[in-house]
């Protein structure tokens, strides 16, 4: 598939409990993820993302992230990766799971953006 | 006012060890309004500075950029990606400058852009914003950083962990100005910079 998601959280498990319950409605979307610190504590990390990104089978990814540190390590990212990513301000679960259905159902990157626009809630 | 990859090891060794000496301190100021791990996260932040700037980089880019990738890749919270970008905006800057006013400048700009913070937030660039003048001005003293770190005390945040507490964090002072003070004290410190 064209677009594919990508979830950066403090936590490893809150990031692949969200994958789990995304692939249940969206089985053949990309779905990678960014958990924890490299040492797998609660934090972030940018090499985490860079790796979430170059792994993903995507041509484009569409990110969600939880709180703080985890956007400006995502920022880091997008200005290090040739991917193209869109980063996304929406809630975690309710944002990535909006798109996760949306994209496995083929649905366009404009109209997935328009669904999304009430769900962000950071700056 | 001319910073070489000597005066920087130096500066950066007197830090580490600041950050090592009250890393328990960062912390507790963090745990009110924050999520505790300032200090732990600097302390071994720093200490892979430290490790890397063992190699000898070739000159003052590379020794900045060291710097940033260190932090960025060990810090973990929101001060690794932040202290990462003002040393890589350093990095970047002193391709055409050795200047320091003008290295912070350029890294000031680049911390406020990562975080999207702005003076009056409670966090470490109202630190940055206050001291970087009086280093113009060769007027920068230890009170004058104390200053800057207590000021952030009666704020209110508006950017990172604090700021879910509303009118909550007044009357702590902000974890990241605290760190940031020790940078710039550990600047006023290293002989030949200032």
């Amino acid at each position: 598939m064209k677009l594919g998601i990508t979830i950066v959280s403090h936590v490893p498990e809150v990031a692949t409990g969200l994958k789990k319950l995304l692939k249940q409605v969206a089985a053949d979307v990309s779905i990678t993820v960014a958990g924890g610190t490299n040492d797998d504590n609660v934090g972030t990390s940018m090499e985490k993302i860079l790796t979430a990104f170059s792994t993903n089978q995507a041509e484009e990814i569409l990110a969600f992230y939880d709180l703080g540190s985890a956007k400006m390590n995502l920022e880091m990212a997008i200005e290090m990766t040739n991917k193209k990513v869109h980063l996304y301000d929406a809630a975690l679960i309710e944002g990535a799971y909006t798109a996760a259905s949306l994209i496995q159902a083929g649905v366009q990157l404009d109209e997935i953006e328009k669904q999304l626009k009430p769900l962000l809630i950071k700056d | 006012m001319t910073l070489t990859v000597t005066n920087l090891t130096n500066w950066m060794n007197d830090f580490a060890k600041k950050i090592a000496i009250n890393k328990q301190l960062l912390s507790d100021l963090d745990t009110p309004i924050g999520d505790g791990d300032h200090g732990f996260n600097m302390d071994r932040g720093m200490k892979a500075v430290i490790d890397k700037l063992k190699d000898e980089p070739k000159d003052l880019t590379q020794a900045l950029k060291t710097i940033a990738m260190a932090l960025i890749s060990t810090v973990g919270g929101a001060s690794g990606p932040l202290y990462g970008t003002a040393f890589l905006e350093m990095a970047k800057k002193s391709t055409s400058s050795n200047d320091l006013a003008e290295l912070l400048t350029a890294a000031l700009a680049g911390i406020e852009k990562r975080g999207g913070a702005k003076p009056g937030d409670k966090t470490m660039v109202d630190v940055w914003d206050a001291v970087i003048p009086e280093i113009k001005n060769h007027s920068l003293t230890q009170e004058k950083i104390n200053n800057a770190v207590v000021a952030t005390k009666d704020m209110v945040a508006k950017k990172g962990r604090a700021s879910y507490l509303g009118e909550r964090a007044i009357g702590h002072i902000d974890p990241g100005s605290q760190s940031s003070g020790y940078l710039f004290s550990a600047l006023l410190e290293t002989e030949g910079i200032l």
